[in-house]
């Protein structure tokens, strides 16, 4: 069996592992680029991983007890 | 850095943060050794040229399986031992391993096209190989589709004990039904029939494909812990809202 007889589907079997292997980088890459740009953008907003929010206590009204 | 410490989000971010570019680096060099091996191949006395597609086909294949094994051990992990890594594993495993079956089946097919004169054959082998990939779009969609993540774990992971099931089918099928795939010919008592020129650089791509599968598994497990950081940063946000 010569080498140019099925060459066709050996390119075509490395080109699709080339593409779903560059697929899965990219896919990876571009999910972690993603990530750190929404908790940057939640961490500029003040909302961080170990601040509690802080609640405003409700005003006591007047007669009322502490 | 213990074994045991990797299992706190914050410390595997930081081991994942300085394994990556080492693994990346060791899977291009793997990639370039093995390539290269495989390339200088000789042909198969009986398949001739096409034999090179082995060299994707069968790595591809184990991986696909070895990645629900690794959902599996990651499912007992969730369900058993509530493991805070073992359901980030599992989510992160899943596209990874669907797109190793996909191309496992896409290059099978290109391989049994001028070996079979079919690209498509309904044997035992390629519709266990075929009912792994629909298992894995099952798994994905169920993490899309319930949105809390502990809940969506506990599905899933037992769909995957379900699902593991069909990777002995995979293995023997070959032995237990007459199959137009061509039986066990690496890992089998009396050792493999592949003669040395041709088996050598399979198992170097082998490893070349494990290492790529480990990168791209750590790589994807950062970014779900990264991905559930974003989503507790937005319920604190929501609640202090309210």
């Amino acid at each position: 069996m010569a080498v140019t007889e099925h060459f066709g589907f050996i390119i075509a079997a490395y080109a699709a592992a080339f593409a779903v292997v560059a697929l899965l980088i990219a896919w990876v890459a571009l999910d972690y680029r993603v990530q750190r740009r929404h908790i940057a953008e939640l961490e500029m907003r003040g909302i961080t991983r170990r601040s509690a929010p802080v609640r405003a206590e409700p005003a006591l009204r007047t007669g009322e007890q502490a | 850095m213990a074994v045991a410490d990797l299992a706190n989000p914050s410390r595997f971010l930081t081991f994942a943060n300085r394994a990556l570019p080492w693994l990346g680096a060791a899977t291009v060099v793997a990639f370039a050794f093995g390539l290269s091996q495989a390339m200088g191949a000789p042909d198969d006395y009986q398949q001739g040229a096409t034999v090179k597609i082995m060299f994707l086909h069968v790595p591809a294949a184990w991986l696909g399986m070895l990645a629900w094994a690794l959902m599996t051990v990651a499912s007992l992990g969730t369900l058993v031992w509530r493991h805070p890594l073992a359901d980030v594993a599992a989510k992160a495993a899943a596209p990874i391993g669907a797109a190793f079956t996909l191309l496992c089946l896409v290059t099978g097919s290109l391989w049994g096209r001028p070996e079979w004169g079919t690209y498509w054959v309904w044997d035992a082998r390629l519709t266990s190989e075929l009912v792994l990939f629909l298992l894995y779009l099952g798994i994905i969609a169920l993490w899309r589709t319930v949105e809390d993540p502990s809940r969506a774990a506990r599905a899933a992971a037992i769909l995957t004990l379900v699902g593991a099931i069909d990777l002995p089918i995979i293995k023997f099928s070959v032995d237990w039904w007459n199959t137009l795939h061509q039986g066990s010919s690496v890992f089998r008592l009396g050792g493999s029939t592949i003669y040395p020129t041709i088996l050598i650089p399979l198992l170097l791509m082998a490893v070349a494909f494990t290492l790529l599968f480990v990168t791209l598994q750590i790589a994807a497990m950062r970014n779900e812990i990264l991905r559930r950081r974003v989503r507790t940063l937005r319920l604190l946000q929501a609640s202090a809202v309210s």
